[in-house]
C-alpha cells in the first residue's frame, strides 16, 4: 500500500467536507473491496476517510412500500434482519450469498453500490427495484444510476445516507459463483412488482447491471421457463476473461432467469 | 502515525501506527502474535481470522485504524475466553480441543483462522448442521487435505459447547 492519511468523522456532512476539500481523498466504508484494491496499488488516496464512527447509517427499517437500508448496513445484518427476512427475504438470501462470513460482517451496501464493481450484486437490486439513493446532495434513481463499469451519479464528494428499496410482490435470485473468489460470473434479479410489472436484472455479465428486456418481454406475454426457450442474449456487450467466455455469458442470462421462474412458480 | 488503542486478548494495547498498518501486521510485527497467519493477503484464504468484538473478521483486510476501539481475540486468547466461560479443557477451547482429538489438520497453517471461524460459528449456533458448517467455512481454504476431519472436529466441538453426551459424526 502507497501511506496515506487517516480521518474518522462524526458525522455525514463533516466526511463529505472532508473530501469536498481533497479531491484525491477517498471513502471508505467496509473495505473489503478497496483494502485490497491498496494493496494492489491501484489507488493511490491521500486521505481515507473512514465512514465508521457515524452514528445511524447502519439501520434497517420498514418505510411506506419498502425497505430503508442505512449506507452502512452490513450484508451480515440484512442477511439476519427479521425485518428484511419478513418483508422481503430474497434480499436476505442474496446478501447470505456475498463473499464468505468474514467478508459479510464488515462490507456494506452502500460501499458495494458506490463502487459498482461489475461482478457486485446490491446494484442489481438498485437498478432492477428502481431504489432511491439517498445522498448527502438529494437523491437518485436506482434506473440512472449505474452509467458505466465501476462508475455512478455520485460526485466524487457525495455520501450515500441511505437507500429506499421498494419491495416486490415477489422475487427471485440467482447467482452462478466464481468458486474461488464467490463473485458473480452471472447473476439474474427477476421480480414482480406490486404493479404486476415483470422486471430482469442481470450483474456479472456487462461492463455494469442492466436489464435484461427480452427476458422481460417474453415473461411478459407468458410467465413460464419454457417462454425463455427461444430468448438469447446478445454476447457483444459483455465481459469476457480468463473465468468465462462473453457467450458462456450470454448462454447463463436466460439459463438462470429460467431457475427464477421456477422458483417463483414453486412458491 | 495515528493512534489507536484497542484491547488484544483482553489487554490494553496502545501504538502509533502508520494508516497503511493492516490489523494482521499490528498483531504480527508490533504484538507477536504470530498465531494469526497470511496466506493468500487476498482476502480469501481465511488463515488471518481473528474475532474483533466476537466477530469473525480477515485481519489482512482490516486496517489497525479500524480496530481503534475495539476488542480483539487471537488464535492466543481463545482459550482464556473458553476459560471464563468455564468451557475450557485441558486449558484448550472446545475447538482447540477438538480439532486435535479428530485432527482436524495437516499442516496447521490454516488451522487458526478455522478454528477461529469455527469458534465464532458457535458462538452463535452451538447445533450446526454438517451443511451448515461446509458454509461457513466458505472464506477458510485448507491446502493439505481437505475438510473431513475439520469439519468433524466442529460438529465434535459444537456437541460438547451444547452440553451433548455423545459428539454426533460428520460422516
Amino acid at each position: 500500500m502507497y501511506a496515506f492519511d487517516y480521518a474518522k468523522p462524526a458525522s455525514l456532512d463533516e466526511a463529505a467536507r472532508l473530501l469536498a476539500d481533497d479531491p484525491e481523498a477517498k471513502a471508505l466504508a467496509g473495505g473489503q473491496t478497496y483494502i485490497p484494491t491498496l494493496k494492489q496499488r491501484l489507488a493511490q488516496p491521500t486521505r481515507l476517510v473512514d465512514l465508521a464512527g457515524i452514528p445511524d447509517l447502519a439501520t434497517i427499517k420498514e418505510e411506506g412500500d419498502g425497505l430503508a437500508v442505512g449506507a452502512m448496513t452490513t450484508h451480515k445484518a440484512v442477511a439476519a434482519s427479521p425485518v428484511v427476512q419478513r418483508a422481503f427475504p430474497e434480499l436476505a438470501y442474496l446478501a447470505s450469498l456475498i463473499g464468505d462470513p468474514a467478508v459479510r460482517a464488515m462490507g456494506t451496501i452502500g460501499g458495494s453500490v458506490a463502487n459498482n464493481d461489475p461482478a457486485a450484486d446490491y446494484p442489481v437490486v438498485v437498478l432492477t427495484l428502481d431504489a432511491t439513493v439517498r445522498t448527502t446532495k438529494g437523491e437518485h434513481r436506482g434506473s440512472d444510476f449505474f452509467p458505466g463499469m465501476f462508475e455512478t451519479a455520485l460526485e466524487p464528494d457525495e455520501l450515500i445516507r441511505e437507500f429506499h428499496i421498494p419491495v416486490p410482490e415477489a422475487a427471485a435470485w440467482e447467482k452462478f459463483r466464481n468458486p474461488a473468489s464467490r463473485y458473480a460470473l452471472v447473476s439474474v434479479l427477476l421480480v414482480r412488482t406490486k404493479d404486476g410489472e415483470i422486471r430482469c436484472g442481470v450483474g456479472g455479465a456487462g461492463p455494469t447491471c442492466f436489464r435484461a428486456t427480452a427476458i422481460e418481454d417474453a415473461l411478459r406475454s407468458s410467465f413460464a421457463p419454457e417462454a425463455l426457450d427461444g430468448v438469447t442474449i446478445d454476447a457483444g456487450d459483455l465481459n469476457e476473461d480468463i473465468h468465462a467466455t462473453a457467450a458462456y455469458r450470454a448462454h447463463l442470462i436466460p439459463v438462470l432467469a429460467k431457475r427464477c421462474v421456477r422458483r417463483m412458480l414453486r412458491r | 502515525m495515528t493512534h489507536v488503542s484497542l484491547k488484544v486478548n483482553g489487554r490494553e494495547v496502545s501504538r502509533d501506527v502508520e494508516p497503511r498498518t493492516l490489523l494482521v501486521e499490528l498483531l504480527r510485527r508490533d504484538l507477536n502474535l504470530t498465531g494469526t497467519h497470511v496466506g493468500c493477503d487476498t482476502s480469501q484464504c481465511g488463515c488471518c481470522v481473528v474475532h474483533v468484538d466476537g466477530v469473525g473478521t480477515k485481519s489482512c483486510t482490516m486496517l489497525a485504524v479500524q480496530a481503534d476501539g475495539k476488542a480483539i481475540t487471537t488464535i492466543e486468547g481463545l482459550a482464556a475466553v473458553a476459560e471464563a466461560d468455564g468451557r475450557a479443557e485441558d486449558g484448550l477451547h472446545p475447538v482447540q480441543a477438538a480439532f486435535r482429538q479428530h485432527h482436524g489438520l495437516q499442516c496447521g497453517f490454516c488451522t487458526p483462522g478455522m478454528i477461529m471461524s469455527a469458534a465464532d460459528l458457535l458462538s452463535r449456533n452451538a447445533d450446526p448442521t454438517e451443511h451448515e458448517v461446509r458454509e461457513w467455512l466458505e472464506g477458510n481454504l485448507c491446502r493439505c487435505t481437505g475438510y473431513h476431519n475439520i469439519v468433524k472436529a466442529i460438529m465434535a466441538a459444537g456437541a460438547t459447547m451444547r452440553g451433548a453426551a455423545t459428539p454426533r459424526a460428520a460422516e
